[in-house]
């Protein structure tokens, strides 16, 4: 029997907004235990909620990144349910209107296959606080920071086929994010999270079969584990004439698999409801033009003319416009030295690998675009070879400055002078006599040992193709 | 000073602007004011009971505080002037009970923006008075600290929610007080006590620090002696607010709708009286009079017709417990407010403190507005609900379109007697059929006294289109100069 696995995801996209949905309070991760919940967050009598501009308009911008409808009116509803770190008894979230409609999303996914996902919806709603059942003997702590935090959540239609091109689509969302600078991406931090909705069914079947919905699922590495237990759960179930019910599970990371949480029998009615405290949401046209009109070149679109402006090979061009700032720092050292290849290699092998090796982000980077442009300048130049730019490099890695002048502190310089070079190439040449025949009998792969041996003696520093010249002419 | 002291019990009854001038004359300070208040309060609250709160010392600040003003001559219409507020409204140095054992301990950190616009143009609190719990009631007999009892008949309910606030003014414990309106809640207290209540265009007044029962029909607003002081208090309390998203910018409002040359007060109006609210009623007697002084006046009175009007209890009902049941969700004995002994659960502790501490009337409306909004029962309660709401609107809009202003009784009959409807819901519950139809149109209304049957004060209530509480207020202000139903005072307490 061959299956397929049928998946959607629910993603909560926390929003880097400087106060929370509702209330005046700081939109911050950590500090103390319920030191960021004021008044309105903790729910307290005769309070009510004011919603925040800027989280209506970075939904705005994330449905228009997704070609989506934008909703002139959308409606806040109240999602009613008793939750100890829910303070009001009710979550306000947007039910049967919400502010971004139908969208769609395009990414390579698994084998660099075309994959398109449709998304259904992306609504605002608050976040509520956090329980914690483990500091204490017998009770439960209760941190209130992150209640009314606004989030964004993203639904997609069950469009992907495997929990590899799950994690995929969760993480061109997180890049799309990030892109925007709506959400930190972080989630570690709890930034991002999703929902996972799994269903399997015979490949050749057009019904969907009954899905399970994996809750609160927070890394990119567990979307795909916790989907892969939960189809294999599910395939096992079927293959032994069991029944999939339509239930909300949980992911135990340690298990690597999936356990029941609540049946839907059990499942409770929110009793959705228009929120009297809030008013329906009017967004003007002019508004969603404005937003359109700022809105900055998206991945997809860097990334196609990277390839067709700049020559770069899909590879270089993906990793570059994987993050809005790396993609910025590579055009801005384009701009100064014009060399999209080498500034690309430039990034992609020494600047990243730096980068990840000492932990930091490109926006922490003290190479500045300007110091890796006068790099790949003076290679082309011919001041530096390939091996002298990367002791540049790493010096001034270590120690941020101006570049020519580092050249000259360090002796950097290619040495192109003649007569200099004619007398190492004649000392080499007489030092290796066999090679020499070698070389005068036709041999020129011997060339490069000569070419070589300039080099160590130079370290580094001659021009390697004055030195070919020189080893040629001696031999007429 | 013997002069003053003699002169207390008239003075109790004085109106706001009668105060102002003996305070700006310094014939007395607003601490003498205040503290004359509060004796009495102390001597006869024990057998009205509208009080939940006194703080003699916080009380006694405010006024020197006041009087310091005064010397410096920095005043207000309201500097120094004692006022009893609802405790509905968050005070950040007064417990806030809401009537509730939920909130018997509960101290805001914060005021009401109704109480700070107040504090604010320095008035004084003497205390905040009794209500039904959560505002749920027409009798003040559902609060927890004890029922209201009417001052111009102890054995009778002085009305509800606001019935302390009422009580208070009526028995001379505060010259006005402050009040809200969710289906009649001002009015009509307002009405059984014989004062003058006014209940403002939804939005028109902060809901900020307002304890929430039905949110789309809450609307704060003052009760007093006259509509003078109604008018005066009603210019304070009302405004935008930011911190309220229902909130409305009125006096923008007016402006939009009548920029033309149209009078604030009208020298000749049209008054419309709907039959519908005649069918079942014994009251309307009471309109004979006012009807002819309108008449006197030169308006012109002519039979209107709002259909849909019989839909409006059922209509409210569904509306403001289905608002209510997740309003009070918060109140889990979790983060503030009354927690059970040693709960052994969540499930327990939200069990028991609930079951505790909310009373049967709350119980009752947290079910049925949970009822309205379960699946399967939506559509035909929620849904349908808010349809005769719009329809009910729509009735008052075309109306509108014909008069000015609308005039009915308050309420069916006088106040009632004390525990004679509390155990029928239903009967209790058509006490609101006058009122209730405003809130849902969220319109503004009146009450003021109109008479008397057997002793007991009646009131008429004037509707007016969105936004015209000036006409309201002018046209009560004008009925009050040719008659004294508003400056009569019960017997036991003048």
């Amino acid at each position: 029997m061959s299956w397929q696995p049928v998946i959607g995801l629910e993603i909560h996209v926390q929003l880097a907004t400087q106060s929370k949905i509702f209330s005046g309070a700081d939109n911050e991760y950590g500090g103390r235990p319920n030191d960021k919940a004021c008044a309105i967050d903790l729910g307290l009598p005769g309070v009510l909620p004011v919603l925040n501009e800027n989280a209506v308009k970075m939904a705005i911008k994330f449905g228009l990144a997704i070609g989506a409808e934008i909703n002139n009116i959308s409606i806040f509803d109240r999602k009613n349910y008793f939750y100890p770190d829910l303070p009001k008894g009710y979550q306000i979230s947007q039910f049967e209107t919400p502010i971004v409609g139908n969208g769609e999303i395009q990414f390579d996914g698994t084998k660099g296959k075309k994959t398109k996902v449709r998304i259904t919806r992306a609504h605002l709603e608050e976040d509520a606080g956090k329980s914690t059942h483990d500091l204490f003997e017998s009770d439960t702590a209760i941190d209130l920071n992150r209640t009314g935090t606004p989030l964004l959540e993203i639904v997609s239609e069950p469009d992907l086929y495997s929990a590899e091109d799950a994690a995929i689509y969760f993480k061109t969302i997180q890049e799309l994010v990030k892109y925007l600078k709506i959400c930190d991406g972080d989630l570690s931090k709890g930034s991002m999270r999703c929902d996972a909705n799994v269903s399997v069914r015979q490949i050749e079947d057009v019904e969907l079969g009954e899905r399970t919905e994996i809750k609160n699922i927070n890394s990119f590495r567990f979307v795909e584990q916790a989907i892969n237990s939960e189809i294999q759960r599910q395939i096992d179930s079927l293959e032994s004439g069991g029944k999939i019910i339509r239930e909300t599970r949980l992911y135990d990371e340690t298990r690597n698999e999936t356990r029941s949480m609540r049946s839907k029998e059990a499942s409770q009615d929110y009793r959705y409801f228009p929120d009297p405290d809030l008013l329906p949401l009017h967004v003007s046209d002019a508004l969603i033009e404005k937003i359109r009109a700022e809105l900055p070149e998206l991945p997809a679109d860097k990334k196609l003319r990277f390839s067709e402006e700049l020559l770069l090979d899909d590879y270089d061009a993906g990793i570059l416009c994987r993050e809005i700032d790396l993609a910025t720092y590579f055009e801005e050292v384009v701009a100064q030295c014009n060399e999209a290849k080498l500034s690309a290699n430039w990034i992609i092998s020494d600047l990243l690998a730096k980068l990840h090796r000492d932990n930091l982000d490109i926006k922490d980077c003290l190479i500045t675009p300007y110091m890796l442009a006068q790099i790949i300048l003076k290679i082309k130049d011919q001041t530096l070879s390939s091996k002298t730019a990367k002791t540049l490099f790493d010096s001034l890695w270590e120690k941020p400055g101006e570049p020519a002048d580092r050249i000259q502190e360090l002796g950097l310089q290619q040495i192109d002078d003649s007569s200099k070079l004619s007398t190492i190439v004649g000392k080499v040449l007489l030092e290796n006599p066999e090679q020499l025949e070698q070389l005068k009998s036709g041999k020129t792969k011997v060339l490069g040992y000569f070419v070589g041996l300039v080099m160590q003696e130079t370290k580094g520093k001659a021009n390697p193709k004055k030195v070919n010249e020189l080893i040629r002419a001696s031999l007429e | 000073m013997s002069l003053k002291l003699s002169n207390n019990s008239v003075r109790s009854f004085s109106t706001i602007k009668d105060l102002q001038g003996l305070l700006r004359k310094k014939e007395l300070s607003s601490k003498e004011l205040v503290t004359s208040y509060l004796d009495k309060i102390q001597k006869e609250d024990d057998s009205i009971n509208s009080f939940i709160t006194i703080d003699r010392e916080f009380s006694l600040k405010q006024a020197e505080d006041a009087d310091t003003q005064i010397a410096k001559g920095v005043v207000t219409p309201m500097t120094g002037i004692p006022i009893a507020h609802k405790d509905i409204f968050c005070t950040k140095e007064l417990q806030t009970t809401c009537g509730s054992r939920m909130l018997q301990n509960f101290m805001p950190p914060y005021d009401a923006t109704v109480i700070a616009k107040l504090n604010n143009s320095g008035a004084v609190i003497l205390g905040k008075t009794n209500m039904d719990e959560f505002a749920m009631g027409s009798s003040n007999e559902t609060s927890f600290f004890g029922a209201v009892k009417n001052p111009w008949d102890l054995s009778r309910v002085p009305g509800g929610s606001s019935g302390g606030s009422a009580a208070a003014v009526a028995a001379g414990f505060a010259p006005a007080a402050t009040g809200t309106d969710t289906g009649g809640s001002i009015r009509q207290p307002a009405s059984f006590c014989g004062l003058t209540g006014l209940k403002p265009t939804y939005g028109s007044v902060s809901r900020y620090g307002m304890v929430a029962f039905a949110s789309s029909l809450d609307q704060a607003g003052p009760i007093c002696r006259n509509a003078e002081d109604a008018s005066l208090l009603f210019n304070i309390m009302s405004g935008f607010d930011p911190m309220d998203s229902t909130s409305i910018n009125s006096i923008d409002e007016v402006a939009k709708d009548f920029s033309s040359s149209q009078d604030e007060t009208p020298q000749k109006i049209t008054i419309g009286l709907p039959e519908t609210y005649f069918e079942n009623s014994e009251s309307d007697i009471g309109l004979v009079e006012i009807r002819s002084q309108l008449e006197k006046l030169g308006h012109r009175i002519v039979d209107i017709e709002l259909p849909n009007i019989k839909a409006a209890i059922a209509a409210y009902y569904v509306i403001a417990s289905a608002e209510a049941s997740t309003n009070l969700s918060r109140y889990d004995g979790v983060r503030f407010g009354y927690r059970c002994e040693k709960p052994q659960s969540i499930e327990d502790l939200y069990t028991r403190s609930r079951s505790e501490a909310f009373g049967a009337e709350v119980k009752r409306r947290i079910l049925t507005g949970t009822y309205a909004l379960s699946v399967g029962y939506f559509d035909e309660y929620y849904i349908k609900a808010q349809k005769v709401r719009r329809l009910i609107s729509q009735d008052f809009k075309q109306a509108f379109n014909e008069v000015d202003l609308i005039l009915t009784p308050t309420t069916p009959g006088t106040a009632f007697e004390l525990n004679s409807l509390i155990e029928d819901p239903i009967k209790m519950y058509q006490q609101d059929l006058y009122t209730v139809p405003v809130n849902l149109a969220g319109l503004p209304a009146i009450s003021i006294p109109c008479g008397f049957r057997a002793g007991m004060p009646i009131g008429a209530q004037f509707i007016a289109p969105a936004f015209r509480e000036n006409t309201l207020l002018a046209i009560s202000m004008k009925i009050q100069e040719i008659t004294d139903f508003h400056q009569q005072l019960p017997a036991g307490f003048s």
